[in-house]
């Protein structure tokens, strides 16, 4: 497994949980995500905070999708904001767009949320 | 902008493929069909019909072999030869290089041919992606890579997808499934045996990321790679004869 180049923070706004994500990442994010996943707990939406997101490559998209469908099967939103214009650049040409709402700001995807 | 910064920037701007809304073919090399590719919009595991699966094909050779970024460079510069018999990768002029369309002709059970292609999404020294067009038998991405651990160098291949339409959910979960396995096993077998280890194992790992059927993703099925191919056979004669009798320019 290769290692871990990112860290993921959760934090609670009311019935959302946002991930503070900083670093690079990779397909060796893998636990550390999936961890800070389980600490979103019974959140119904799940808010990810790319601001502080240093690089990703395809192994870090291939986790978002794996993370989607586990929002999806506990009936959690995900939602994202901070995307660089880079980044938010290929969340549409690998159509992570269709399916993870993207926000400008933290009170924009709270808000979409229900949670501002 | 900081050196960290900057470097980023650069990795992000030679890295990845350019936001693209549908595919263009530059080139159709001889005996390639460019017919399912060209117009055509990526379509990711989001986008297809089947279950999803998350399935990695890793073969280890020792370190002194080839170094991770010497076999991945290989492995771009050679992939179409690693191929299975019967199967063609027509690589781009450039070879991988993100954003570069590739056209595929393959071989399914039956005999019966596909054309289909991928493009490249990613690719760094030490791991390429190429992602599938509308139509493709699977809507995903396959991810190539090699890691160094413990005095062995790991090549990997995985896959993520789901089928992208009712009729290759079925020829998947009729065989399908396995007649990947066997392509992916016989790929890293020749890349071994590239790299002078033939009788490397291939360990083989499937998981079922999510079994649910995307039903609102039936219509998929209009992009048909396999109805479209065999359409496109079917037509050959007609062609044939629309080329003996068809309209000369006239010489300027």
């Amino acid at each position: 497994m290769p290692e871990a180049t990112a860290t993921f923070e959760v934090r609670r706004q009311g019935p959302a949980a946002i991930v503070d994500i900083r670093g690079d990442v990779t397909a060796g994010s893998e636990e550390v995500l999936m961890s800070a996943y389980e600490e979103t707990g019974d959140a119904r939406a799940i808010v990810l905070n790319f601001t502080d997101l240093a690089y990703m490559n395809s192994g870090g998209i291939g986790l978002l999708v794996t993370l989607l469908v586990r929002a999806n099967r506990h009936s959690q939103q995900l939602l994202a904001f901070g995307l660089s214009d880079h980044y938010a650049q290929i969340f549409e040409l690998t159509r992570l767009d269709e399916a993870v709402g993207i926000h400008d700001t933290e009170s924009d995807a709270l808000a979409a949320a229900g949670a501002a | 902008m900081s050196e960290v910064n900057e470097k980023a920037a650069a990795r992000d701007a030679t890295n990845w493929a350019k936001k693209v809304s549908t595919l263009n073919v530059s080139e159709v090399p001889e005996g390639a069909v460019a017919i399912n590719v060209e117009g055509k919009r990526l379509a990711g595991p989001i986008q297809g019909f089947g279950k999803m699966w998350q399935k990695t094909y890793q073969v280890r050779l020792p370190a002194e072999r080839a170094s991770a970024t010497d076999l991945i460079a290989t492995w771009k510069q050679r992939f179409p030869e690693f191929w299975p018999e019967g199967n063609n990768f027509y690589a781009p002029l450039t070879g991988i290089e993100p954003g570069e369309v590739a056209l595929i002709g393959m071989t399914l059970p039956g005999k019966m041919k596909l054309s289909t292609g991928v493009m490249v999404l990613y690719a760094d020294e030490e791991s390429f992606t190429l992602m599938t067009p509308q139509g493709h038998m699977f809507a995903g991405w396959i991810t190539f890579s090699a890691t160094e651990r413990n005095g062995q160098t790991v090549a990997q291949a995985q896959v993520l997808m789901r089928a992208s339409d009712p009729i290759f959910e079925m020829g998947l979960t009729m065989g399908g499934h396995k007649q990947e396995d066997r392509f992916w096993q016989q790929t890293l077998t020749a890349l071994a045996t590239h790299f002078e280890a033939p009788m490397a194992h291939v360990d083989t790992q499937v998981v079922c990321v999510d079994k649910k059927r995307q039903w609102s993703k039936w219509r998929n099925v209009w992009h048909s790679s396999a109805i479209r191919s065999t359409l496109y056979m079917l037509g050959a004669p007609v062609r044939g004869v629309k080329g003996l009798f068809g309209s000369k320019q006239p010489v300027a």
